[in-house]
């Protein structure tokens, strides 16, 4: 069923983005334990890897975040493709002249701009989580790692660059998953995209906080 | 004020109005020619003069085509029918926007754009429709028989024939008329997949979704018609739908966005409850 329609292939694309947003508000709120001192951010960090114990083995409950996270990016990234090689055989050969009247640069960025959050992802990963990108290295504990990162003007830009994007991936995603999901109408519109770039905002000046306060040395 | 006075008001206008004066136009066309459907097509610049501003674009274009038809050449190919934005025979790519939008400042048909919107001098870009479920025929003329393979595949109700039943005898709620017959204007022109960067029919189809599901008459077939027409849809080839909104920008009936979400709605809805496309 899913192989040959594309408004079910929209319906993953909607649901998956639903459950990484869940995410995304979770990790948010984590980080600004920064602000609460070294001890207090990694011993977040730690308490994640050992929910559940003694009952569970450690690192049950993060590993099973993993698994769900990602097989969700997965599905995301395999709907969104099939979806846009649908569009591209849909019109393989464009208009010598064609000009926007409605659309947002959000919702023109939507795919290359995933893709690049996906390539920031890796990186990210790479950098904060496993350390090997990072200038402290593996080694160091996680407040260590996000200080010596984002002390380097550079690596906050990155990380700005890709939020940004993100935001608006996000701006449009909210708006376009409630239309997919059959939850939006002419009454509910105007409520949707507001919600959608006030969420964005906040969420985004949520993440953006922490490597700007580091980069202004009020953390260190 | 006498009759009398206001037709001297009126014809005197008339004389000294400046903005009455006439005002030809002398432009430049770039238009796509294609002399048939395997013809690799190109754009060809030809002027125009003596347009008015009173006439409306296929106006414009007979002009163009009187002419070439005098110098003995092949006159332009477009669709057109009634000239009244109800038929929705004609469409145009005119400078890049479908029925000329981005030109019109309000919902048209290529035939009620008039040619008071352009200025003297000015070059126009007119190309066909383009997407892979509208090949071109020729020049400007593409074939939209997708569009009604779609209506085919579920834009239908079943009812008895024989003696028409009493029209009293079924309410319908006034906010669902109203809704259906918003639904119901469209006229099936094609500019929601031609401005669609995805190439997508979704507008159209979640027009003709909403106008009979919205009703009475349409509910025994509503989950078998969203699944199937949603299914003839990819089956011809458009794109999907990422909302952004170009479709409903450029609809001459200014058809909104909300018959999509409704049409995802009636979709998921089918699916879950066992409704699958007739193959």
């Amino acid at each position: 069923m899913a192989k040959t329609n594309s408004v079910a292939k929209k319906a993953v694309v909607a649901v998956t983005g639903i459950i990484m947003i869940l995410y995304l508000i979770a990790h948010m709120i984590g980080n600004l334990k920064v602000f609460a001192g070294r001890e207090s951010f990694n011993g977040y960090s730690e308490w994640i890897r050992t929910i559940g114990e003694p009952a569970v083995p450690a690192q049950t409950t993060l590993t099973i975040i993993r698994i769900v996270l990602l097989t969700v990016v997965i599905a995301h990234f395999w709907a969104v493709i099939s979806l846009w090689r649908q569009a591209k055989r849909a019109r393989p050969n464009g208009y010598v002249t064609k000009k926007a009247v409605a659309q947002s640069y959000a919702s023109r960025t939507m795919r290359w701009g995933g893709v690049i959050v996906g390539l920031f992802i890796i990186y990210h990963i790479l950098d904060l989580t496993m350390g090997v990108a990072n200038p402290e290295g593996p080694d160091g504990t996680p407040y260590d790692r996000l200080v010596a990162g984002f002390s380097n003007p550079f690596i906050t830009a990155v990380y700005v660059l890709a939020l940004v994007l993100l935001g608006m991936h996000l701006r449009h995603g909210i708006w376009s998953a409630t239309q997919t999901l059959g939850q939006s109408n002419k009454r509910r519109e105007k409520t949707v995209n507001l919600f959608a770039l006030v969420f964005s905002v906040v969420l985004i000046g949520g993440f953006l906080i922490v490597p700007f306060s580091v980069l202004f040395g009020l953390v260190g | 004020m006498t009759a009398t006075a206001e037709g001297t008001t009126f014809a005197s206008g008339t004389a000294s109005d400046p903005a009455m004066a006439k005002h030809d136009m002398t432009l430049t066309l770039r238009i796509w020619r294609q002399k048939g459907p395997r013809d690799k097509g190109r754009m060809v610049t030809y002027q125009v003069e003596d347009i008015s501003p009173d006439m409306s674009f296929l106006e414009m274009l007979d002009v163009l085509n009187e002419k070439l038809i005098l110098a003995g050449d092949d006159p332009v190919v477009f669709d057109h029918d009634c000239r009244e934005g109800i038929c929705g025979s004609c469409g145009l790519m005119i400078n890049g926007t479908a029925h000329g939008r981005g030109t019109s400042g309000g919902p048209t048909t290529t035939c009620q754009l008039h040619m008071r919107k352009f200025k003297d001098g000015d070059t126009i870009d007119i190309e066909p429709w383009r997407a892979t479920a509208f090949p071109v025929i020729k020049d400007l003329s593409v074939d939209r028989s997708a569009l009604d393979r779609i209506i085919q595949s579920g834009g239908y109700i079943s009812a008895p024939t024989g003696t028409a039943p009493e029209a009293h005898s079924i309410l319908v709620p006034k906010k669902d008329s109203d809704a259906a017959f918003d639904a119901a204007t469209c006229i099936g022109c094609g500019a929601c997949v031609a401005a669609c960067p995805n190439a997508s029919s979704m507008l159209f189809t979640a027009a003709k979704v909403s106008h009979l599901g919205l009703v009475p008459q349409g509910q025994p077939e509503r989950n078998d018609r969203v699944v199937n027409m949603v299914a003839q849809q990819d089956r011809e080839g458009f794109g999907g739908c990422t909302n952004i909104g170009e479709c409903s920008a450029a609809c001459p009936k200014g058809i909104s966005m909300e018959n999509i979400s409704r049409l995802n709605h009636d979709l998921l809805g089918a699916l879950r409850a066992g409704a699958r496309p007739k193959s």
